[in-house]
């Protein structure tokens, strides 16, 4: 155990690097700088302003000066709001978006679940059918086409539901989840089914099913810890994409999330908030991954961690 | 109709034999979806290269005095605000779509088939080096970098192939290079290696034939999810640049306006959707009809 997350840590720091320099210098090669936006300033205070965020210095120096600040865990402040540090702006963001993955992964997890175990119980029947269709619709439909087709229906049609916001009105929180968790509910349950499809067809499930068990036993007891396996492997990828699926949610309903952070900063060339939320973002996403495979192997005895060669 | 066909399969298995790509074609037939999905598609690609000759407008055709209005009969699925056609507008979208679905796809095959079969089929130090740089990249979160290049250097069509083939390639790698490395090892190899066949000779004849089904199984699967990438890159602000469009420009545009004309967001929104589910049904149909073995998901 411990040696597995020695050796993954250690795959993980050159993971890390490559993103650190990559971004780095992939920003500072853009045409185009963090002050040259909307307001016309003199070359004067366009050169203090490189000097007082150390622009000015050549480029390798920024980098080094960049790495010896960020081992000490300082983002630096941020290029676009003035007096806002990265770390204080990653603060406010990170745990909004954690919530909304949060909400969207459980939604994920019980709709793909329940649907996938009902599809598979009674194969090639209409319990079947109609929740695989239902997942393939949830496929096809990306977030930017199904979140504002919820705000139309739900918000501005029936008005059931706040159109945007996060926290400021009860229920807002409701429809961004929905929009968010639905492309993963389909996948999963789609896995679900495949894999307890696999499960049932096993001789220990027909022992199970020979002792006498109830369906409902065999299934919860016997079949579901294997059947989830497929589903355990892909929650890894599937938390990363719903990060970056954030992009989308968070500018769709106006939250303050990091996702919107992001883009907004990819935008205005805000050099050291768009360092900070790419370094943060892939750090998760490699620390998911990792999380991800240990699952596997507890849901899996047979499966060992050093077994992967 | 089960008797029927049942028939038809004998004729043709007993009295002339069938190659494994007819044996591929007959269950694909069998799968009214998957063939639906296909004739689908057939029809967009042909509509996609006639689009100048059939498209009732002009592409940016403007009737300021109509302005946005709904389905008609002059106008099957509306205008949009500066009264151009609508039909008209998605079937040119449709063409950059499709394109960018293809295109990238294309990138992502030819680096991944290479890079996978090398790795198969020279095996040792080298597939070790090759697959070590797969799982170090597969570990990169690539939504974040493709923002940032398409931020950083402009929205220009060929980079927007090249990034999304760059990220595509990684999935077709590893399923190459495990089939390479299957065959590789079966008898049938080694015995074309004992008769003195060369390294060409044995890819072209003996691996080659082999990969075709699952490389094109991915392909179909490929291709929706470039499609969808563009599109999500397009509703960000960061795929296609006006005066060109694409469905997800389309989409962007119309959901800033779905509340007064809902039909600018349904109609491309419709479209897409429609072209996904198809392309991911026949994926699904062509996976059951080519690797008869392989479970599906």
């Amino acid at each position: 155990m411990i040696r597995f997350f020695l050796s993954r840590l250690l795959q993980a720091m050159p993971v890390i690097f490559i993103v650190i320099t990559a971004t780095f210098f992939l920003i500072r090669s853009a045409p185009g700088g963090p002050f040259d936006a909307d307001k016309v300033v003199s070359q004067e205070v366009i050169e203090r302003l490189n000097e007082r965020y150390n622009l000015d210095a050549p480029l390798h120096q920024q980098y080094f000066d960049y790495l010896s600040h960020l081992i000490r865990g300082d983002f630096g402040p941020s290029f676009r709001y003035t007096n806002r540090s990265v770390t204080e702006m990653i603060g406010a963001g990170l745990p909004i978006t954690f919530e909304l993955a949060i909400y969207a992964i459980m939604i994920a997890l019980i709709i793909g679940i329940s649907a996938g175990m009902l599809a598979a119980v009674r194969p090639n029947t209409a319990q079947d059918y109609i929740p695989m269709s239902l997942a393939m619709t949830g496929i096809c439909m990306p977030s930017f086409l199904l979140g504002p087709l919820l705000v139309l229906v739900f918000g501005i049609w029936l008005q059931w539901l706040p159109v945007s916001g996060w926290g400021y009105s009860p229920g807002d929180k409701i429809l961004p989840a929905i929009t968010l968790g639905s492309t993963y509910a389909a996948y999963i349950a789609r896995l679900t089914r495949g894999g307890m499809l696999e499960v049932l067809n096993q001789d220990y499930i027909r022992t199970a099913k020979a002792k006498g068990l109830s369906t409902s036993k065999i299934i919860f007891k016997h079949a579901l810890r294997g059947g989830l396996a497929p589903v355990v492997a892909f929650l890894g990828p599937a938390i990363a994409g719903l990060l970056a699926g954030s992009f989308v949610v968070e500018t769709i309903f106006q939250i303050p999330g990091l996702g919107r952070f992001y883009v907004q900063a990819a935008f205005n060339r805000d050099y050291t908030m768009i360092m900070g939320t790419t370094i943060l973002l892939s750090c998760l996403i490699v620390f998911l991954n990792m999380l991800s495979d240990l699952l596997a192997v507890w849901l899996n005895p047979r499966l060992t961690l050093d077994a992967k060669h | 109709m089960a008797t029927d066909s049942l028939q038809q399969y004998q004729d043709v298995v007993f009295d002339q034999g069938r190659s494994p790509w007819q044996d591929a074609w007959y269950r694909l037939k069998q799968n009214k979806l998957a063939i639906i999905s296909l004739n689908f598609l057939a029809a967009l690609v042909v509509i996609a290269v006639l689009t100048p000759w059939l498209a009732p407008y002009g592409y940016e055709t403007q009737n300021l005095a109509l302005g946005a209005s709904g389905p008609s009969t002059a106008h099957w699925l509306g205008t949009d605000i500066h009264g151009r056609d609508l039909m008209t507008r998605l079937m040119y979208g449709g063409r950059i779509s499709l394109m960018v679905g293809f295109a990238a796809t294309a990138v992502s095959l030819v680096i991944g088939v290479l890079w996978g079969a090398i790795a198969g089929y020279v095996g040792g130090l080298t597939d070790t080096v090759l697959m070590r740089i797969v799982d170090i990249l597969y570990a990169l979160p690539f939504m974040i970098f493709i923002i940032l290049l398409m931020v950083v250097f402009g929205r220009s069509l060929l980079l927007l192939f090249l990034a999304i083939g760059l990220i595509e390639w990684l999935t077709m790698a590893r399923i190459v290079r495990t089939q390479v490395m299957n065959i590789r090892n079966q008898e049938f190899v080694s015995a074309a290696i004992v008769t003195g066949l060369s390294h060409w000779q044995i890819i072209s004849r003996h691996i080659i034939p082999h990969i075709i089904g699952p490389v094109i199984v991915y392909i179909t699967l490929t291709i929706p999810s470039v499609m969808l990438l563009e599109a999500f890159l397009s509703f960000l602000g960061l795929g296609i640049q006006p005066p060109q469009s694409s469905w997800g420009v389309l989409i962007s545009g119309g959901v800033e306006t779905m509340e007064e004309y809902p039909w600018l967001l349904l109609f491309p929104g419709l479209t897409l959707s429609a072209t996904l589910f198809a392309l991911n049904f026949l994926g699904d149909g062509l996976r059951d009809a080519l690797d008869p073995r392989a479970t599906r998901d």
